[in-house]
């Protein structure tokens, strides 16, 4: 079997917090590599540090010590505004609460990160449609998030993190907010982005059956992965 | 035009709270424009003062009077083209309360040393002829009923005694600017009057109103007059219309300085309001700033979105007070225009409510923007849930 090229090579990170006069430790020397097109779930207790690594390789927060390299570009030196621009084009969030803006309907939701791009008007409307027909909420673009399920939600944050055709989705307990079939739906739409679009994801997760829907599944416990192998073939 | 629409469903999101914001501010901007218009109305006389035109009075005080044979003195001074005179009255109509500037004038060279005053040429006549009529100003005739022919009564308070006058003609403003409250009577009814009543008060005048050739002599002009004058017995002080309207002013100097400070301390009022409700909205939307910053926007984007919003609310306060203060103008105008016939909403005043709810707008997002700026992503998304 050809083996895909690494997307995101993590070495050596370190990550702390200060809480008041403490220094609390949440990540210590994570080295892994994700290859492109993997789907893979980050299981781990509260607190291991799972979320702080997947928003460490979001570009969302930033290391204390080692280098983060998405798609060749170590992310770790860059400025505030350098982050911003690679976030809006290099990868899609799914959040736990949906995290859409409740006074936009779920059209404008997914409209919005195309406001970064310079696609035109209609352009931008192209594309939002046919991101609502991949998550099949083509009959549901005008009702704002208010109006909508708890899975159906979801699945507009799904469009919104797909809409820039972003390298990697990075999913943060994508069904911790959801019942089981909801839940099911998600995972479903997950994993056919995964295999239909080649899609990376990362998925921080408690729930085992999530888990068991990724190829690949590693655990953090007390900020160290106790199951790391950069080299594990895909 | 999605920011947009974002920005101003941000601003009325919480309807009662942006609401409540809108009206303080609204009550702000008409408090302001109304004060503003106070002090306008208060330097209307000034503003409608020709340059052509000096007033010479008593050096000790304008309550004091100058003989009336100062006037063929004043004529022959270089310069001066038209010399009248007056007296301040003082007179009551029915009651106090009815009060409006009412003066003696010498009429002929009164006329004409004040074109503004309009009358027909009918009624100009009928009013130089009856040493007894007086010409009230459109304003006031339309307050108290007046006609053409009607006998007022004016109660006097300086000149004791019951004084009737037969209205002969109703004068109309050549401009808007103009006092159209004004009372002015024949210097001769009063003079004669006094020589029966209390001759030590006859042919002594309140002021003189001295019309010179060019406005650019002015100064030489009240030199001259002023030194002719000079180790009398009633020494002058001669000056503009202006500068003596001005003076007039400066009696109340103190009342304006604190209608200023009013003015701008609700403005300041205004900015707290606004700021307390965008750190509020700020507070609760910073999970949403938080997720916008996850999708790539930056600072400048975020403080758009903050600094639009208090602008909005401000801008919405602003043109509501704009438009309120028009009618509560007119409202002013009726019940207090004897006291401030000329009170009139002026540009400027708009001018300022506009720039000082702008800047209000954008000062008020300042502490909110730093803030939504400063917090890390990671921590704005844990609020969320």
């Amino acid at each position: 079997m050809e083996e895909k090229p690494v997307i995101v090579d993590v070495e050596h990170v370190k990550k702390s917090y200060r809480r008041g006069q403490h220094i609390i430790p949440v990540l210590e020397d994570i080295t892994l590599c994700i290859r492109e097109g993997q789907f893979m779930a980050l299981m781990g207790p509260s607190g291991s540090g799972k979320s702080t690594l997947l928003n460490l390789i979001a570009g969302i927060d930033r290391v204390d010590s080692g280098t983060i390299r998405v798609g060749g570009i170590d992310i770790t030196p860059l400025s505030e505004t350098e982050l911003a621009l690679w976030r809006a084009t290099h990868v899609g969030f799914i959040f736990q609460f949906y995290n859409l803006i409740p006074v936009l309907t779920a059209f404008e939701n997914i409209e919005l990160p195309l406001h970064l791009t310079r696609l035109t008007a209609k352009e931008r409307r192209l594309h939002v449609e046919t991101a609502l027909a991949v998550v099949n909420l083509s009959d549901r673009m005008d009702h704002y998030p208010a109006q909508l399920s708890g899975g159906e939600q979801q699945r507009v944050a799904i469009a919104r993190a797909l809409i820039t055709d972003p390298a990697i989705l990075v999913a943060d307990e994508p069904t911790g907010d959801l019942d089981r079939r909801s839940a099911e739906d998600v995972l479903n739409l997950m994993a056919r982005l995964n295999e239909e679009s080649g899609k990376t994801i990362i998925m921080v997760t408690h729930d085992p059956r999530a888990a068991q829907r990724a190829q690949t599944l590693r655990h953090l416990e007390k900020g160290v992965l106790t199951d790391a192998d950069c080299q594990a073939p895909f | 035009m999605l920011i947009v629409r974002l920005l101003f469903k941000n601003a009325f999101r919480h309807k009662f709270r942006a609401f409540l914001t809108i009206l303080s501010i609204t009550i702000a901007i008409l408090a302001f424009v109304m004060l503003r218009t106070v002090i306008g109305a208060w330097y209307a006389g000034v503003d409608a003062s020709s340059a052509s035109r000096l007033v010479s009075r008593n050096a000790v005080s304008i309550i004091f009077p100058l003989p009336l044979s100062y006037k063929d003195r004043i004529h022959q001074v270089d310069g001066v083209h038209l010399v009248s005179y007056g007296n301040w009255f003082g007179g009551i109509y029915i009651d106090e309360k009815n009060f409006f500037a009412n003066f003696a004038v010498e009429p002929r060279s009164y006329l004409e040393l004040y074109p503004e005053y309009v009358l027909s040429s009918k009624e100009r006549e009928a009013f130089l002829k009856d040493r007894k009529a007086f010409a009230a100003g459109r304003k006031l005739a339309a307050k108290y009923g007046w006609k053409i022919g009607d006998i007022v009564t004016l109660r006097g308070t300086i000149y004791p005694g019951n004084w009737d006058f037969v209205l002969r003609a109703i004068y109309r403003g050549k401009t808007d600017s103009v006092d159209e409250t004004q009372f002015f009577f024949h210097w001769d009814y009063l003079n004669e009057t006094l020589k029966k009543t209390a001759p030590s008060r006859a042919d002594e005048v309140g002021f003189y109103m001295i019309g010179v050739t060019n406005p650019d002599l002015s100064s030489a002009v009240t030199t001259a007059i002023d030194q002719t004058f000079k180790n009398s017995r009633a020494e002058t002080v001669t000056e503009t219309e202006k500068a003596f309207q001005q003076g007039f002013i400066a009696m109340s100097g103190a009342i304006i300085t604190a209608i200023e400070v009013v003015s701008f301390v609700v403005i300041f009022i205004m900015l707290a309001v606004v700021a307390n409700t965008m750190a509020m909205t700020s507070r609760e939307r910073t999970g949403e700033y938080a997720i916008l910053k996850t999708l790539g926007f930056g600072g400048w984007a975020i403080g758009g979105l903050i600094a639009g919003e208090s602008v909005i609310i401000s801008l919405c306060g602003c043109l509501a007070g704009i438009t309120l203060a028009f009618p509560a103008a007119e409202i002013f105008k009726k019940a207090l225009g004897m006291y401030f016939p000329i009170f009139t909403v002026e540009a400027s005043s708009l001018v300022m409510a506009f720039a000082s709810s702008l800047a209000v707008g954008i000062l008020a997002a300042i502490v909110p923007i730093q803030r939504a700026i400063a917090i890390r992503i990671a921590d704005g998304l844990r609020r969320i849930g």
